[in-house]
């Protein structure tokens, strides 16, 4: 089961939970999974987000493989100048 | 394709990365020779100028375009109704989230102009003369309204509100009156309030930063023509016409295959180029016109116009033991975005303590509209003006608890398995490394004189990778064409033409880097983030490998042998071993010759969205000497010491860690936008807006540390973003030690020092 990791900003869509365990293969997969239990937090994740796997930063990578006992947080996308 | 990439080991020996060849494009620039934005000219080009809002704040009731349009030599009049309204709809396709419906309101006022310079029409003629005489017959029938310029004058009851419909997103329960507050973002680990219990010393400060721009010094410029069938062709300055094509398209409602954009060569962006302005105004002027327009900004219409960096109030807290263990940070940031929300406060906030490995840490940050130019990327936006306050609070911390700064930055840097305050753990980084070389440097073990004082200061940035596509085509003679959809701002056709040399094992003169147009080959990111040598060589690698594989076909097949009894080495194909046969490698250029006999031309393409990006530390050292007597602050030396990860062009590299350090002392000591009490920019020129010259700095040393990336082909982490984060802070607490004040307000001008000295000695 991988450790699924929300930022604060969408806890609120997930009803207030911060961490729980997932068994989740691909981001892809999170992603669905996570709207299918958090109807709320969906249009934020189609508006981007970048998702940690075990620290590694990936952006708008669905099928990116998540190990099972990765570490993964949800954090804001990111760009630069 | 979307996966980081993990090739064979990125140590090795290399035959052209880490030297330092000549740049392709070096030649062009210093004969003349190069096309910058405005040195395209079409036959029967017109020339297009914006009327702009002389109020900072204005409900639009009426424009009457009537006697511009009559006056002879004028072919095209644009206002915002030519403009189809666009709904909201968020979009990371510049640097930052934007909405659709904002940028069109930026590019053309609608219903209200919010800051002084909003463009509310333009006008295409057959001369500059006609166009700017057209443009003072339009009338437009204001009705001012009260304007805030400064970020925490936005936010107090009854500041006037830009936007009637901007409700606070991130706040529970969602606010029900309109204000000035876009977003709140939070971060935290830990418990704070645990943390700042354990601590021996705690310092708190408020911080205050002006709006900065990247003031590159070529103008944005573009020729627009749009033909009578609906194609249109844009030549433009960019740090992305892939994202200007798209942006274009989607302001006036037309199909991406319609427009071809060709990104001129530039000067400068610094993320200032990543979004538009006066593109989609050209295209409509010409649509209107059916001619080609030209249209180019002048430097104040630059800086009244485009968006700077944001200016931010700040308050900083850190808790410390006495042996110099960090035990909480707390970071609260209002940043002004400019005239609409989507100022790089979520970056700004995420940045804050990067370099640190704390425990217990809160960064709660508000993006704020105030009636300015909305504001722009410019070089890891948002985190030097984070980073810049705390990293002047750890130099109190340090100077309290009597520790050398940069043994407290040992004794709490981010390092792999740091978790940040955003949440992941880094990988592998190289902070720990600049500072053990600062240490060392001679510069950090070199007497100061009198009125003299050292700062340091460490700076964090992401970078990023992003969707990127490569072409390589096998010339006949077996030198290559190498395109790139990223435009070169900092050596990028020279480090790419390195690692394709590289990936062939071939001369780095046999490979001829483009920028090719949006036509050109596949949708590719700006370039920004730091990301174009990560990125390009990504795609360069497997666009190579995908070139060798044809070519080691086409060498199995002259052989008659199986393809995988060929194998590539040094620009040749040659048998893997004895029992394929014996058979004289052949080279590129004799595989290329029989390329139309053996299956016809060769070429190599990758289209590949980039992950893998790896963060990059920086640490400088600075010296100062302050004149008591004027308050002048000189910078005496400058080392700028950073993770490349790896420096494919070395020089480059340096090149990148030099321009952000100058851009920073900028920013600390002379940069800042004045308005006055209208709500106008009163110094949107570079006499009054002082930017750095050459006489005004030393040469600035560079260390390059290379700690790889090892999710790179090459151990590429990216540069161009890290360097200007620390100057802020080291120079102020090279100030702090040469004056004994501690400077929470940039610039730190002359007229600030010399007060703030005055007070000191009671005056």
């Amino acid at each position: 089961m991988a450790r699924i990791v929300l930022t604060r900003a969408l806890r609120k869509f997930a009803d207030g939970e911060a961490e729980f365990d997932l068994e989740v293969g691909t981001i892809q997969a999170l992603f669905r999974e996570l709207s299918t239990r958090y109807p709320a937090i969906k249009r934020h994740l189609d508006e981007g987000v970048a998702v940690a796997i075990d620290g590694q930063i990936y952006q708008d990578a669905l099928f990116e493989p998540i190990p099972p006992n990765a570490e993964v947080h949800i954090i804001p996308q990111i760009a630069g100048g | 394709m979307a996966t980081a990439l993990k090739f064979d080991k990125p140590e090795g020996d290399y035959q052209w990365i880490g030297t330092r060849p000549l740049r392709p494009d070096g030649v062009d620039k210093v004969t003349g020779r190069a096309k910058f934005g405005a040195d395209m000219a079409l036959p029967d080009m017109l020339v297009g100028k914006v009327l702009r809002s002389p109020h900072p704040h204005a409900r639009i009731k009426k424009i009457d375009t009537s006697k511009a349009e009559a006056l002879p030599g004028v072919k095209a009049v644009v206002t915002a109704v030519d403009f189809k309204e666009l709904p909201h709809e968020l979009s990371l396709a510049g640097e930052m989230p934007i909405n659709y419906r904002d940028v069109g309101r930026n590019v053309m006022a609608r219903d209200k102009a919010l800051y002084e310079g909003h463009a509310v029409a333009a006008v295409a003629a057959t001369s500059a003369s006609i166009a700017r005489k057209a443009l003072k017959l339009i009338e437009v029938d204001y009705e001012v309204l009260p304007h805030v310029i400064e970020v925490m004058d936005a936010v107090k009851d009854g500041a006037p509100i830009l936007h009637e419909d901007l409700i606070t997103v991130g706040v529970e329960p969602a606010p029900t009156k309109a204000s000035n507050v876009a977003k709140r973002v939070e971060f935290a680990i830990g418990d704070i309030d645990k943390g700042f219990a354990e601590a021996d010393v705690v310092v708190e400060r408020t911080f205050d930063t002006k709006p900065v721009h990247q003031a590159y010094i070529e103008p944005h410029a573009c020729v627009a023509s749009v033909s009578e069938d609906g194609q249109a062709e844009l030549f433009v300055s960019t740090q992305g016409h892939f994202i200007v094509r798209a942006h274009c398209a989607k302001l006036l409602g037309m199909d991406i295959a319609k427009i071809r954009v060709t990104a001129a060569e530039i000067g400068g962006g610094f993320g200032g180029k990543t979004v538009v302005y006066l593109e989609p105004v050209a295209l409509m002027l010409s649509k209107k016109a059916c001619r080609p327009v030209k249209m180019q900004m002048s430097r104040e219409e630059v800086f009244k116009a485009t968006g700077p960096t944001s200016g931010a109030h700040m308050r900083i807290k850190i808790g410390a033991t006495r042996d110099g263990r960090i035990t909480a940070g707390e970071a609260e940031l209002y940043y002004q975005a400019g005239a609409f929300p989507g100022g790089p406060i979520g970056p700004g906030a995420m940045c804050a303590f990067a370099p640190y490995d704390l425990e217990n840490v809160k960064t709660v940050g508000f993006d704020i509209v105030t009636n300015r130019p909305k504001v722009a990327a410019y070089r890891a936006p948002g985190a030097p003006i984070s980073e810049y306050a705390v990293e002047s609070v750890v130099d109190e911390i340090a100077k309290t608890l009597e520790i050398d700064p940069v043994e407290l930055r040992l004794k709490n840097a981010a390092k792999e398995g740091t978790r940040t305050a955003y949440g992941p753990k880094f990988g592998k980084v190289g902070l720990v490394q600049t500072l053990e070389a600062a240490k060392a440097h001679e510069h950090y073990n070199t007497p100061l004189g009198p009125n003299q004082g050292r700062g340091v200061a460490s700076g964090f940035w992401f970078n990023i990778g992003g969707e990127t596509s490569a072409t390589i085509n096998i010339n006949d003679d077996g030198t290559i064409t190498l395109i790139q959809g990223t435009p070169d701002i900092g050596g990028s056709r020279a480090s790419n033409a390195m690692m394709a040399a590289e990936a062939f094992g071939i001369d780095y003169d046999k490979v001829r880097p483009i920028v090719g147009d949006t036509s050109a080959l596949g949708f590719t990111f700006l370039t920004g983030g730091s990301r174009a040598t990560l990125a390009n060589g990504v795609t360069t690698r497997e666009a190579a490998n995908n070139a060798i594989t044809e070519m080691c076909k086409r060498a199995a097949k002259m052989w008659e042998i199986p393809e995988d009894a060929v194998k590539w080495e040094n620009g040749h194909a040659l048998p893997a071993g004895d029992n394929a046969g014996k058979f004289e490698p052949l080279s590129m250029a004799q595989i290329a010759k029989m390329a139309p006999k053996t299956g016809g031309p060769i070429a190599g393409h990758a289209h590949i969205n980039v992950q893998g990006a790896g963060p990059s530390f920086g640490t400088h050292i600075v010296d100062v000497e302050v004149d008591k007597e004027t308050g002048k602050v000189d910078i005496l030396r400058y080392t700028v010491i950073q993770d490349a990860g790896r420096a494919v062009h070395p020089s480059y590299v340096e090149g990148q860690y030099q321009g952000g350090a100058v851009q920073g002392i900028g920013w600390a000591l002379n940069e800042e936008y004045i308005y006055g009490e209208d709500g106008k920019l009163q110094n949107a020129g570079f006499l009054d807006y002082r930017i750095p010259v050459a006489s005004d700095v030393p040469m600035i040393d560079t260390v390059i540390v290379e700690c790889t990336n090892p999710s790179h082909p090459y151990g590429v982490r990216g540069v161009g973003e890290t360097p200007i984060v620390p100057p802020m802070a080291a120079i102020s607490n090279a100030i702090e030690q040469a004056t004994g004040i501690r400077f929470t307000e940039l610039p730190m001008s002359p007229p600030k020092v010399l007060k703030a000295l005055d007070e000191a000695n009671g005056g």
